[in-house]
């Protein structure tokens, strides 16, 4: 038994150590919000917080992660929608959405530690791919949350 | 323009025929029958079925039918949005429901559009094939979304649906207030009695009003009437999208659910030989190893298991005739089908070949491009149940009806007993309209019988058991006169068929008679501009590769070669590009005013800024016209960084001019992604790529300005999910050249062929 903390709440899994945190997430505790879309942590689309910081939860043992503060896309909102949900809703950024999860976990990461990020810091920072081809939308929502948050 | 020859014809016939009576036969669609009631549509809820696309809640909130299936392209906000429209409904209480399999829904367009006809084409033949598409669709209901058919297929019943619940709710308030329908008006969700102020909202008349016969010719809106239609309306889809909650295909739960991953045989061609799953017995979770169409699939009870036990599976290929196949030979055996294959004449106006002949000035090149693969960011799956003689699926699908018909078959049980969920797709691009997995699963279902399984594909396999777009090359011959017009124009394409690569997958009987491909030859054999000599042939050159349906289709190939060498030639001509395109449309009308709109817009004739190229396409697909103007820059080293695209698009009549937009910048990356990095090739018969470190994807980093200006012109609807991708790739082809004097005549650019010194 594995103790983990998601989402503010304690969970127990029962799982083999080295299980990738995102198939715990998915398939052990039914929190499908996190995506599947690599497995080799190059497209970004299982992106959750631990401790705060944006990882690639495909290629993180579940046994890496006891006693450290998971969020996931079910969490980031839980107690009304996070500015980042809210300008992608405001800018229409989704369309198919299978990878925005994972782009909005990204986003609102990068925005706790840089409330103003430059164009530079969102290029680097967002490499999360979307083959539907939002980034125009998700670079003109993430100026919008850094505009309001400077005032 | 010119249709295939008669021997073709008659094969269509017999194609026609063929899919006519063997899969259809008992299955009559009268058209006056879509506005019935649908049970599986009606029943569930609180809320009461006014006819098969709409129903309303107690609580006013409308639920629309939507047949089309979602990966993106907004459908679920453009089709309600007709019925919202004709319905005076409040938009702010309008919800998307998945359609259930059901013939009222069938696509009535799709197979039209297949024809091999140019859609303007009103002769004789044409109409007539054209009728029998529309019968066959008619009598087969095939719901598919493909083809950037879903507004024009949506655009009639949907808005009837619409018009006459309108009708429905206005008879009821009517009969309750004891006055006559025409003192009566709707409006956001309300009827109300003129000149009185009393109102009654919908959902307080829709018990009774479920209870009438649906108008079957109810009174449409004029367009200046619309509300809806044309402004930007938020999409459905959207809050789901950012909190995590929308339901894909790979999120499907149920109780006591299994998972299996699976393995296909590396060699196309090739086939499962022998494995031994003694070993894998005690392994955690571990509960069988299934053979299954391609491959072997191993279940257990979490998917990371499942996939732990496969990686653990030794398995036996036989590796099949195909083993040492490669990109080269396939290139090359174009190259001898280009010179001494047989060709398929697509269009031919006036005597190319004769003009050439005779010609002073020829120009000549050959292009080509290569195979590419869906890469849809969920990847492959799809959820089975089988029991009992029933057979249920959970599926991302472009196709509801497809996925029934190839359930039942590998369930061996009968169309009605197949109940088919269609949930959100992440991503389809037309990879989704193939059904391997369905198959898959199902099969790996009946292994287990009671228990729901989900099969979920890896990346990997994803990228290496795709149906490829397909690999071509093209060549082109083209004179000039004394004063720079062209005199005449040859191409010929050579690759392999979509169409028949798809229906040999598909059909049981595989291997039938088929009619030219249009795909192959579409837009090439429909240029816009004035070549009074024109010839423009395919020739078929078949591989062991399956190939299928990759966004834009035959347009995303040839878009790319004939923009490309109008451009050559335009240099040839010593003209500038934009002015020589503006010549040869003087016909051409809408595509003028498209190519004039983006050429303005991107400030066409202006100097550039110091190291950036500009080039301009203009490609019709689907019915709409898009011209796209790039900016680049290449760097010494020979790297392409597309700094800015503007795109104007005529699509007729514009749904949600917000989907439209979004719909170009998809398109855009989509299309920028496959000229600048695409590439799938293959050794010893197979695909050498596995995943996203080597098949590349455009990211943020990466993404040009993109803007898009709508050019209304009022003509009939056009698509938009696939229109956006054909012109970028020649924009950008010819925006290097501007920049740096070289052409691009391969594709994805190549940094080693633009490095200065």
């Amino acid at each position: 038994m594995l103790e983990l903390r998601i989402n503010g709440e304690a969970r127990q899994v029962d799982v083999e150590p080295d299980t990738p945190l995102l198939w715990v997430l998915r398939d052990t505790l039914g929190l499908t919000g996190t995506k599947f879309g690599c497995g080799v942590a190059a497209c970004g689309a299982c992106t959750v917080h631990l401790d705060g910081e944006a990882v690639r939860s495909c290629v993180i043992p579940v046994s890496a992660v006891a006693g450290k503060e998971i969020t996931t896309i079910e969490g980031l909102g839980a107690k009304g929608l996070h500015p980042v949900q809210q300008a992608w809703i405001a800018h229409q950024v989704p369309q198919c959405g299978y990878c925005q999860p994972g782009m909005i976990m990204a986003s609102a990461a990068l925005l706790a530690k840089n409330p103003r990020p430059s164009e530079a810091d969102l290029d680097a920072a967002l490499s999360n791919i979307c083959r539907c081809g939002t980034y125009g939308r998700v670079k003109k929502a993430m100026r919008a949350v850094a505009g309001r948050k400077g005032g | 323009m010119s249709g295939p020859k008669n021997k073709s014809r008659r094969r269509f016939f017999i194609a026609v025929a063929l899919v006519g009576g063997g899969l259809l036969v008992g299955y009559a669609l009268r058209g006056r029958d879509r506005l019935a009631r649908v049970p599986a549509f009606a029943r569930g809820g609180k809320a009461f079925a006014l006819n098969g696309w709409v129903k309303i809640g107690p609580d006013g909130t409308v639920t629309v039918a939507v047949p089309h299936q979602e990966m993106g392209q907004g459908i679920t906000t453009a089709l309600p949005m007709l019925v919202a429209e004709e319905l005076d409904a409040d938009w702010s209480t309008v919800r998307a429901e998945q359609a259930p399999v059901d013939k009222i829904y069938g696509n009535m367009v799709v197979l039209g559009d297949s024809l091999p006809f140019d859609p303007d084409d009103r002769g004789a033949f044409a109409s007539a094939l054209r009728w029998v598409a529309h019968k066959a669709s008619e009598t087969l209901g095939l719901m598919v979304t493909g083809g950037s058919t879903s507004v024009r297929d949506g655009w009639e019943p949907m808005r009837v649906a619409g018009a006459s619940a309108r009708e429905m709710l206005v008879a009821v308030a009517a009969k309750r207030w004891n006055t006559a329908p025409a003192e009566c008006f709707t409006d956001a969700g309300y009827v109300l009695r003129r000149g009185s102020g009393e109102k009654l909202g919908y959902g307080e008349l829709a018990a009774e009003a479920a209870q009438l016969e649906p108008p079957r010719k109810p009174k449409l809106k004029a367009r200046a009437d619309y509300k809806l239609i044309g402004t930007p309306a938020p999409r459905l889809d959207t809050p789901a999208k950012v909190d995590g909650s929308a339901q894909f295909g790979i999120d499907v739960r149920l109780p006591h659910m299994l998972y299996a991953a699976i393995r296909q045989c590396p060699v196309f061609g090739g086939a499962l030989k022998a494995y031994d799953a003694a070993k894998l017995r005690g392994l955690p979770g571990f509960k069988a190893a299934v053979p299954v169409l391609g491959g072997v699939a191993v279940v257990a009870d979490s998917w990371w298991r499942a996939k732990r036990a496969l990686d653990q599976l030794e398995i036996t290929w036989d590796e099949g005739p195909h083993a040492a196949l490669d990109s080269g030979a396939i290139f090359a055996q174009y190259g001898r089908d280009l010179e001494h294959g047989k060709a398929t004449t697509y269009a031919e106006r006036g005597d190319a070949v004769g003009a050439l002949a005779k010609a002073a000035k020829v120009v000549e090149a050959e292009y080509r491009v290569p195979f590419l693969a869906h890469a849809t960011m969920e990847p492959m799956n799809c959820t089975a149940r089988f029991g009992n003689g029933r057979c249920e699926v959970w599926a991302p699908n472009q196709s509801p009806t497809l996925v029934q018909w190839v359930a039942s078959r590998a369930a061996s049980v009968d169309f009605g007993s197949v109940t088919v969920h269609t949930t959100f797709l992440g991503g389809g691009f037309g990879r989704r309209a193939e059904m391997d997995y369905v198959v898959q699963a199902v099969t790996v279902a009946k292994a287990v019988p009671g228990t729901p399984v989900k099969l979920v594909w890896s990346r990997e396999e994803d990228i290496r058991h795709d149906t490829y777009r397909p690999a071509a090359i093209s060549k082109f011959r083209a004179a000039l006169d004394g004063a720079g017009a062209p005199l005449a124009w040859w191409n010929r394409i050579v690759g392999p068929s979509v169409t028949r690569s798809f229906m040999d997958r598909l059909l049981p009987w595989g291997g039938m008679d088929y009619p030219p491909d249009k795909t192959n030859a579409e837009g090439a054999d429909d240029l816009p501009y004035e070549l009074a000599n024109l010839r423009v042939e395919h020739v078929l050159s078949k591989t062991p590769v399956p190939v299928g349906f990759w966004r834009s289709v035959g347009h995303s190939y040839n878009a790319f070669f004939t923009e490309c060498f109008l451009d050559e030639l335009a240099a040839a001509a010593g003209k500038d590009p934009y002015q020589f395109r503006r010549g040869l449309l003087a016909t051409h009308p809408r595509h003028l005013r498209v190519l004039a709109t983006a050429a303005e817009k991107a400030g066409w004739g202006t100097t550039p800024a110091p190291g950036i190229g500009r080039g301009i396409a203009l490609h019709a697909s689907f019915r709409a016209i898009v011209a796209q103007v790039a900016e680049v820059s290449v760097t010494d080293k020979g790297e392409v960084r597309v700094q800015r695209v503007v795109c104007a698009v005529d699509c007729g009549t514009a749904i949600n001019p917000d989907t439209i937009a979004a719909q170009m910048e998809s398109g855009i990356v989509f299309g920028l992604t496959a000229a600048l990095y695409g590439e799938i090739t293959l050794d010893k018969g197979r695909i050498e790529q596995a995943n996203f470190p080597d098949y590349r994807m455009l990211r943020l980093a990466d993404m040009p300005e993109a803007e898009t200006h709508i050019v209304e012109s009022g003509a009939a609807l056009g698509g938009i999910g696939e229109v956006g991708t054909p012109p970028i790739a020649p924009a950008v082809a010819n925006a290097v050249f501007a920049a740096t004097g070289k052409r691009v005549r391969s594709l994805p650019i190549r940094a080693s062929e633009l490095a200065r010194g």
